[in-house]
């Protein structure tokens, strides 16, 4: 019938930013027949347009840029031979049995169709739009997601606009703040429904404080008015409950919104294989060594759970790629029994979702509600640290090595607990 | 400077049908005049999409709407073959769930059989429900309308234009008509910001502001046109809740019903609100948070289960022209001879358009001696744009063969290739748009139409923009102002000369 290009590998990475690059040279390292795909005509993924430091500190114990960050893995890649294709969109995935996936794929060369025993899913994360934070009024020109904003100024040099509204202070939020600061934009507000800062601290403090942008918290942008261009936005406080108190409108003059409202799993092609989600992470549920509920595909970075820092987007599309390896070797994840992990007090999420307890695991999670001096739990297996702060905007990691969770019989639960509790 | 035979004051569903009507015969050379920089921004591009059967409206109090509409019905499933416009037949349930609305609905029945609207007919509880499983199932029943449909209204102005411009039509984008120049009581045509443009017949299809058009030459001066605004959601492509009929609540007094539609994309889409505005209010496509409020609470009545709120990709609004009490005013006038009135064309216009088109046609016979010639050579066709969305891999792999630019995806959400933006880029200036926007492909090929509502892909296209049309990335035109405000580095440097001054 066609006479579409055929391959098989042992794995398919769909995505070339950090994850899906760690993941593919890891994989490559291990032996595993492996193909790279990104679907734009660059790999990187979004390091590549981040010119401002943060990354590496804890993969490098260096602080680079997100450009230098990612350069150190394209030098891996190319001492180490992976073998990938840029600007190959991934049309859909196949699942025909447990140990043969096929991942279409649209190139300028034609639709191939690579037939792989394992894939890894590191397409990240998607932006949320101004619709679905519900902001009302007005549709016109000088509305931009941050990563929209970032990619104009960073890649392509262009400056979206000068007096600038940022929705959101997530990590996003903040450098986007500074960034338009830095060019001499002016900023007008950062705006946070949230009673507290969504980002790291030390962004709050280097790219708002720093710079004298006013970071308005319990806040939001509810409409937003122009004719042509951005003209104003209005904003109002929120309760506890985040519904806006009448009476506490004001506008803010602007041209330009910048929507930093938070990123979302980009899972698409993933749902349609009806995998299984976890609704507080927006990704799917995986285990220890980052398997989907279905098997042999794993996802890794973003399109996981929102991460704080490419580190550790990085250590997952390596953990990823081990799990491939064990995929393959063993014809699936040897384990005994899955164990559920549980979030208890205050964890609002936590990755991964079941364990075997067979292996040491680095559990990441996040709080619900920012606190001060508690114990981080797993009581299961006697796990106990404490933190003079957990915030919802850092992930908590634990570190389980695999003697202390065979202590573990049914689950283990993440909790937080006052010191006084 | 060329004369033309007739004018058409804008360029939405309705000036762009009359245009096509126009351009059949030879010794009617037809201008279309749009102020915005692309065809259909207006009233045609925010509203429900449906293509009405012609049950709704009343024989008595609307003969014409009635008539035309019902013929509009018919002559779209022509149009949208001809013209290769995205369009569905899946017929409609108006849905009743209290005894009230149920006499309410039955009255729809009787206009169905003075209007010759076919197999209209109430269905209950078993049968609603076989027709459409998301529908509530407290709901006792409806009238169920088979030959109601869905288009693409952006895309069926756009395929129209496109088709009467290569039967001869000339459009004019960003030209804004601000008078009709009338000698010796005969039109003679249009001014405009971009000066007189010479005509013998002058047609207002201006839609919001067919009434200021019309009352320029001073007829039916009691005219004017009221903007009834409709807000919106629109959903992800990918919720479960996605109802095969058209869906919507018994009319009242106040509004025709909230539609709850699965549009010709695949996307759920609940509306509309109905909210009269003041009649220089003709821009005010403002959503509000008590519309949309108002758009949940309505749908909830007829669905069975609502979908999620983070599942809205999209809110918007649109304005219909309401005329008083509710009546087209199609007319050719003799004083001053040349003047058309195609206005306060609100619901069904969008149905209607074709039918309107050939009515029209017929006032301008009545009044004027047109003594039409049939050109010999009309073509009645038009292809859409080729798509890689939707289409098999092995599909997909020969459109590649053809053009490697079907290979280069550049909208994931809705998949668009390379090829399809470019095309629409060669189409838009085929059909003579000058400033070729972002939105405009938008439309045309629905790249930022999906979920992540082009962050990823909105750069990507205005780079082509630029390099088709050489105007800088930074210039290229979004909607209606440009996508950045300078270059980064030249701004930089140019703050850093003047401090160093």
């Amino acid at each position: 019938m066609s006479n579409l290009i055929e391959e098989r590998y042992d794995v398919v990475v769909i995505g070339g930013g950090p994850a899906g690059i760690a993941a593919a040279i890891r994989a490559t390292e291990l032996g595993l027949k492996t193909i790279l795909l990104e679907n734009r005509d660059v790999l990187g993924g979004i390091p590549l347009q981040c010119v401002h430091p943060g990354f590496g500190l804890h993969y490098f114990k260096e602080d680079l840029t997100g450009t230098q960050f990612i350069h150190r893995f394209f030098e891996r890649m190319e001492r180490i031979g992976v073998e990938y294709i840029t600007s190959a969109h991934v049309h859909s995935i196949e699942y025909r049995d447990y140990m043969e996936k096929v991942v279409n794929v649209i190139t300028r060369k034609g639709v191939l169709r690579l037939y792989s025993k394992t894939i890894i899913y590191t397409v990240g994360a998607r932006e949320r739009t101004l619709f679905e934070i519900g902001v009302v009024g007005d549709r016109p020109d000088g509305i931009y997601t941050a990563g929209e904003a970032q990619t104009m100024m960073d890649i392509y040099g262009v400056l979206p606009g000068k007096d600038v509204v940022i929705i959101g202070s997530g990590d996003v939020g903040l450098i986007m703040a500074r960034r338009f600061a830095l060019e001499g934009a002016r900023v007008k507000a950062v705006i946070e429904i949230m009673p507290y800062p969504g980002g790291l601290m030390r962004n709050v403090v280097q790219c708002l404080r720093d710079f004298n942008i006013p970071l308005l918290l319990s806040h939001a942008v509810i409409s937003i008015a122009g004719k042509k261009r951005v003209e104003k936005v209005t904003v109002v406080k929120v309760d506890e409950g985040f519904r806006p108190i009448p009476g506490t409108e004001f506008e803010i003059a602007c041209d330009t919104v910048v929507i930093a409202a938070g990123l979302r799993p980009n899972i698409d092609l993933l749902e349609r294989l009806s995998i299984a989600i976890d609704p507080a992470t927006g990704g799917p549920m995986v285990n220890e060594l980052l398997e989907t509920s279905i098997p042999g595909i794993f996802v890794a970075g973003n399109a996981l759970v929102i991460n704080d820092l490419a580190d550790y987007v990085v250590e997952q599309g390596e953990k990823a790629a081990e799990g491939a390896k064990i995929f393959i070797e063993n014809s699936g994840i040897p384990a005994e029994e899955w164990k559920p992990v549980k979030r208890g007090r205050n964890i609002r999420l936590a990755i991964p979702h079941y364990i075997s307890g067979e292996r040491s695991v680095t559990i990441l999670a996040r709080v619900a509600k920012p606190e001060q001096r508690v114990f981080v739990e797993v009581p299961e297996v006697g796990y106990k640290t404490f933190h003079m702060a957990v915030r919802p905007a850092e992930m908590i990691r634990l570190d389980l090595s695999k003697d202390a969770l065979s202590k573990a019989e049914k689950s283990v639960t993440i909790e937080v607990k006052p010191i006084a509790y | 400077m060329h004369r033309y035979r007739v004018a058409i004051v804008g360029a939405g569903i309705i000036g762009a049908s009359i245009a096509r009507i126009l351009s059949m015969y030879e010794n009617i050379d037809v201008s279309l005049i749009e102020k915005e920089p692309d065809v259909g921004w207006g009233v045609s591009k925010a509203n429900t999409a449906i293509i009405h059967p012609g049950h709704e409206e009343d024989p008595k109090s609307y003969p014409l709407r009635a008539r035309l509409c019902r013929e509009g019905n018919e002559l779209w499933r022509e149009w949208v073959r001809e013209l290769d416009i995205p369009a569905k037949w899946p017929g409609e349930l108006m849905v009743f769930t209290s005894v009230e609305e149920e006499k309410a609905a039955e009255k729809y029945i009787e206009f169905a059989k003075v209007n010759k609207v076919p197999g209209v007919r109430v269905v209950y509880r078993e049968e609603l429900r076989a027709l459409e499983p998301t529908v509530n199932p407290d709901a006792l029943g409806a009238v169920y309308a088979p030959t109601a449909g869905m288009i693409s209204p952006m895309e069926a102005v756009i395929a129209i234009v496109e088709n009467a411009v290569e039967n001869g039509v000339k459009l004019f984008t960003e030209t804004e008509v601000f008078n009709v120049r009338v000698s010796a009581n005969r039109v003679i045509g249009v001014d405009t910001n971009r000066g007189f443009i010479e005509a013998d017949i002058v047609i207002n299809a201006a839609g919001l502001y067919a009434d200021k058009i019309s009352n320029v030459v001073s007829v039916d001066t009691w005219f004017f046109i009221k903007p009834r605004r409709g807000e919106y959601l629109l959903f992800d492509e990918d919720v479960d809740i996605k109802p095969t009929r058209i869906l919507h609540t018994v009319p009242t007094l106040v509004t025709k019903g909230v539609y709850v539609v699965t549009t010709v994309h695949g996307n759920l889409m609940i509306g509309p609100t109905a909210e009269d505005l003041p009649v220089d209010a003709k821009e005010a496509t403002s959503t509000t948070r008590e519309g949309l409020e108002y758009l949940w609470r309505e749908a909830g009545k007829i669905l069975k289960v609502l979908p999620l709120r983070s599942r809205v990709i999209r809110t918007f609004a649109g304005l219909r022209p309401e005329p008083p009490n509710g009546q087209w005013l199609i007319k050719a006038y003799d004083s001053p001879w040349g003047f058309v009135n195609v206005a306060g064309t609100r619901s069904p216009g969008l149905t209607a358009a074709p039918a309107i088109a050939l009515h029209v046609l017929e006032q301008m016979k009545s009044v004027f001696d047109l003594r039409l010639v049939k050109k010999e050579k009309w073509n009645p066709f038009r292809k859409d744009i080729v798509r890689v969305r939707n289409r098999s891999i092995e599909e997909i792999d020969r459109l590649v063969e053809t053009n490697p630019d079907y290979g280069e995806i550049l909208c994931y959400c809705r998949m668009v290739s390379k090829a399809e933006v470019i095309e629409a880029i060669k189409r838009m200036k085929a059909i003579g748009v000058k400033t070729i926007t972002v939105d405009g492909i938008k439309f045309r090929t629905y790249a930022g139409m999906g979920k992540c509502q082009g962050s990823f892909c909105r750069w990507r296209v205005a780079l082509l923009v630029s390099k088709y049309t050489g105007v800088p990335l930074e210039s290229v035109v979004v909607k209606r102002s440009s996508y950045g405000v300078g270059d980064v580095k030249l701004l930089l440097r140019v703050r850093t000369a003047k401090g160093q001054g």
